[in-house]
């Protein structure tokens, strides 16, 4: 019988622990995998580089002061006019209407999914909210056109077909399973022995829920509701379609508008000559728009973090 | 000592179930409404789209005249898109997951990474679009072509991959690590044949949603394609191109009618797509929930 | 003793799992009841029905009857609130709100209507002078419940209970989560407490159980095994499998 046993290779009486292939491999691979990481601060820079560099140039034919408090954006009419004013009400317009009906509808489902619903009503409407999340932008949009303006017009015959209130409905629509997936997660988080503790003082559901779970998830509700915000104001697609082209300082919802995104959009389907100072309005207004929804997300952040409630 | 109430707080009571009672039917209102938009919203396009639901739809490119117009080039087209950019996204996303999660050290640079991927989870699409334009259509001189599409909604999706990918990374138990390093493995091999095939079904799942999130996003392939009459299939990732969503865009930004119909056709052609691809998700998660 | 509480046959499912087996106990009033057993034995369950918390639980089915003074806890007469107002429980793990500690106390009775601050604030001193807490957090009432120790969040959550005025006070494994001196306090706390309330106590510690309570039962496998005098069961207990188990030799 041969016997043969597993023997350490040696190499002049010493017990070898390197194998070469190996230790190369663990070294490139994590610098491979570090520059995937690093592509995502590559891309940040990128975007502030590029909207910062054309956006000066743009400053150099047009006074900041006028593109901050001008009240008429009209770039590419003559005489042309760059204050954005106009196109800020109209952003801020469509994204008050849509957190007037994301926030309640999408906090209230929250509550009632989170303290209301049996589980197997909950198995049924959490997958839906997800599809609703799904929806591309592109189809919300055919639907305030095809839908929601219609409806609206059942009320006020007068209102054109294109108009912030349908827009600024069917956005909110699209944020509610946003808002209120963000808000239940918070309220999940609530431990079960704080509402036991209501509950045994003689509470009823509705006194829970609002007077415990609510306050107790507050800065993942808030949260979610400056999330909204920025999202409302990010959407492009719904208000390209049915919002109008029309930027003016109103405070009619039942007029058309022009958001930001509109607008770029817009430019961006034309033929401008880039260089133009019309190209450079698409960086001026960009940068607007990342500033804006840049602090916008960095607060959401910061509330979740900071007034997080320790249980 | 009686467990019953005098009048008045019987009242009291009665009045605060009341409260309970009508919050709660407000509540199932609110949820409802969610739900029945979605309803509407479903059968708002499959009324107005299934006359054009036909054959010519997949067959025909797009055309001015409504009645023979089609969306061969737009399907093409996303598809190709889809081919650029799985692969991509993939290991680029999957990539900067294991970097975060088993290399990383605790560090400041690493706190900066994790914040800069979930700020970028959060700025708007058309920024995207922006960057796109300036960068890959302008700087790179790639003109508005499939790849400078591809390219952008590649950097569009890699917060949502990165973040869903590094859930399952994490998910896995340390135990399986901690086993075959014990076996002397380094820690690329056990990286590579302990960690990732135990949460590679949870990846593809981030990994596809995130890329049936791209399929319908429009607004940054708007300022990238720009062109929207593409009457033929590219055939190099150099050429032009259209996609879905743009198309239908196009369709529903005509006044004429019979082009609406056509953008609701397009509609249910791009939410079969989204179907199949949340349903392929939902069967990896089922697999994945079975293994962990 | 004048019996308070009276369960006749009772009989709880959790679904398929047949939680408590014909049960039949009389709780006296103005004393200390101990359940004791080891884990799952029912004896948490049957506390949970006392003041119907169990409902919450979706699949829980329930046989035979809980009298409290008299009355059927749950016959349609009785509110559900009202119940859990006269009954009272403190919890395993100290549960304060998220709130400030005045606010933890008035919590319960701006529940139950009471809007007058000068009500709430007399009810407030009280009931943490009745839990001896007073003293120590009388000067940062605005402070936040969490501010307090593990112990002091207990007492917290006692005051909290006592605010609302209950005849009865559950204790579901108070001590449990607490080291050694503050369980001391608790059990000081129940004791002066009996005079005044009907204290039914679950416990994982058996000698938490001799030293504290007037009577004691014992449960196993959701049934009463033995109820009688605390001394009688440790001293001289009737059944074998109670002296098996306060001798140590499971559980």
């Amino acid at each position: 019988m041969r016997s043969e046993t597993i023997q350490p290779s040696k190499e002049m009486g010493k017990l070898v622990f390197k194998n070469k292939k190996n230790h190369m491999l663990d070294k490139i691979v994590p610098i491979l995998l570090f520059l995937c990481a690093a592509l995502s601060i590559v891309t940040t820079i990128g975007i502030v580089i590029t909207l910062i560099s054309e956006t000066y140039q743009f400053f150099q034919q047009v006074p900041i002061m006028d593109y901050l408090f001008g009240t008429k954006w009209s770039p590419l009419i003559t005489p042309t006019s760059f204050g954005v004013l106009p196109l800020l009400s109209g952003t801020f317009m469509i994204t008050v209407i849509a957190c007037l009906v994301a926030i309640p509808l999408g906090l209230a489902s929250a509550i009632y999914l989170s303290e209301y619903a049996p589980k197997t009503v909950r198995k049924i409407i959490k997958p839906i909210l997800e599809v609703l999340a799904g929806v591309p932008t592109i189809v919300y949009g055919y639907f305030a056109l095809s839908l929601i303006t219609p409806l609206i017009r059942t009320i006020f015959p007068d209102m054109g077909v294109f108009n912030a209130l349908s827009a600024g409905i069917v956005v909110g629509i699209m944020i509610i399973p946003m808002v209120c997936s963000l808000s239940e997660d918070a309220m999940s988080a609530v431990p079960r022995s704080l509402r036991d503790g209501a509950y045994a003082l003689g509470a009823t559901r509705f006194e829970v829920a609002l007077k415990i779970v609510v306050p107790a998830a507050l800065s993942g509700i808030v949260a979610s509701a400056v999330l909204a915000f920025s999202r409302a104001i990010g959407e492009t697609m719904i208000v390209t379609v049915a919002a109008g082209a029309t930027p003016k300082l109103t405070g009619n919802p039942l007029e058309s508008i022009q958001t930001m995104t509109a607008y770029i959009v817009q430019v961006s389907l034309g033929d401008t000559p880039h260089g133009s100072i019309e190209y450079g309005t698409i960086f001026a207004v960009g940068m607007t728009l990342f500033v804006i929804t840049f602090l916008l997300n960095i607060l959401a952040q910061y509330v979740a973090r900071r007034f997080r409630e320790e249980y | 000592m009686s467990l019953l109430e005098e009048d008045t707080g019987r009242k009291q009571i009665a009045q605060r179930r009341r409260m309970d009672f009508i919050l709660h039917i407000l509540f199932v209102i609110c949820t409802s409404i969610g739900v029945l938009a979605l309803m509407a919203l479903m059968v708002d396009i499959i009324m107005d789209g299934i006359m054009r639901f036909a054959p010519d739809l997949f067959t025909n490119y797009p055309s001015r005249r409504a009645s023979q117009a089609g969306m061969k080039s737009a399907i093409v087209g996303s598809l190709y898109m889809l081919l650029i950019m799985a692969p991509l996204s993939f290991i680029l996303g999957v990539g900067a997951a294991i970097f975060l999660e088993e290399y990383a050290k605790k560090n400041r640079l690493t706190r900066l990474i994790q914040l800069n991927i979930s700020t970028l989870a959060g700025v708007p699409s058309i920024v995207y679009g922006i960057l796109g334009l300036t960068l890959f259509v302008r700087g790179l001189a790639l003109e508005r072509s499939l790849l400078s599409g591809a390219l952008t909604m590649t950097l569009l999706v890699l917060p949502i991959i990165i973040v869903s990918a590094q859930e399952a990374i994490r998910a896995v138990p340390k135990a399986r690590r901690d086993a075959s390093f014990a076996l002397g493995a380094t820690k690329w091999q056990t990286v590579s044949r302990s960690v990732m095939p135990s949460a590679l079904p949870g990846v593809l799942t981030g990994v596809i949603l995130a890329l049936s999130r791209a399929i319908g996003e429009t607004a940054p392939l708007v300022m990238i394609g720009g062109l929207t009459y593409v009457a033929f299939l590219p055939e190099s990732i150099l050429d032009s191109f259209t996609v879905m969503p743009i198309q239908i865009y196009n369709w529903i930004s005509r006044p004429n009618e019979a082009f609406h119909e056509l953008a609701a056709a397009g509609i249910i052609v791009l939410l079969i797509m989204l179907l199949l691809m949340n349903f392929a998700a939902i069967l990896l998660r089922n697999k994945y929930q079975k293994n962990v | 003793m004048q019996t308070l509480i009276e369960i006749k046959k009772l009989n709880l499912f959790y679904t398929a799992f047949h939680a408590l087996k014909n049960v039949s106990l009389e709780i006296p009033e103005k004393a200390i009841t101990a359940f004791i057993g080891p884990s799952g034995c029912g004896k948490s369950t049957l506390l949970r029905t006392l003041n119907r918390m169990n409902d919450m639980i979706p699949g829980t089915r329930i046989e035979g009857t809980i009298a409290i003074g008299g009355t059927d806890i749950y016959s349609n007469e009785v509110d559900v609130e009202t119940l859990r107002k006269k009954v009272g429980m403190v919890f395993q793990q100290p549960n304060p709100f998220p709130k400030s500690i005045y606010d933890n106390i008035a919590y319960g009775p701006r529940l139950h209507g009471i809007r007058s601050r000068q009500q709430l604030d007399e009810i407030v001193e009280n009931s943490l002078k009745a839990s001896v807490l007073w003293d120590e957090v009388k000067d940062h009432l605005k402070r936040s419940a969490f501010s307090l120790s593990g112990g002091q969040q207990q007492r917290l959550c006692i005051a909290r209970a006592l605010a609302v005025n209950p005849d009865i006070l559950l204790m579901d494994e108070a001590t449990s989560a607490l080291d050694p001196i503050s369980t001391l306090k608790i059990e000081e706390l129940a004791q002066e407490l009996k005079d005044r309330y009907t204290i039914v106590m679950v416990t994982h510690n058996m000698h938490q159980a001799a030293r504290v309570s007037n009577q004691t039962v014992f449960f196993l496998n959701g049934e009463v095994v033995e109820y009688a005098d605390t001394e009688k069961l440790f001293s001289n207990p009737s059944d074998q499998r109670t002296e098996d188990y306060i001798s140590g030799r499971f559980g």
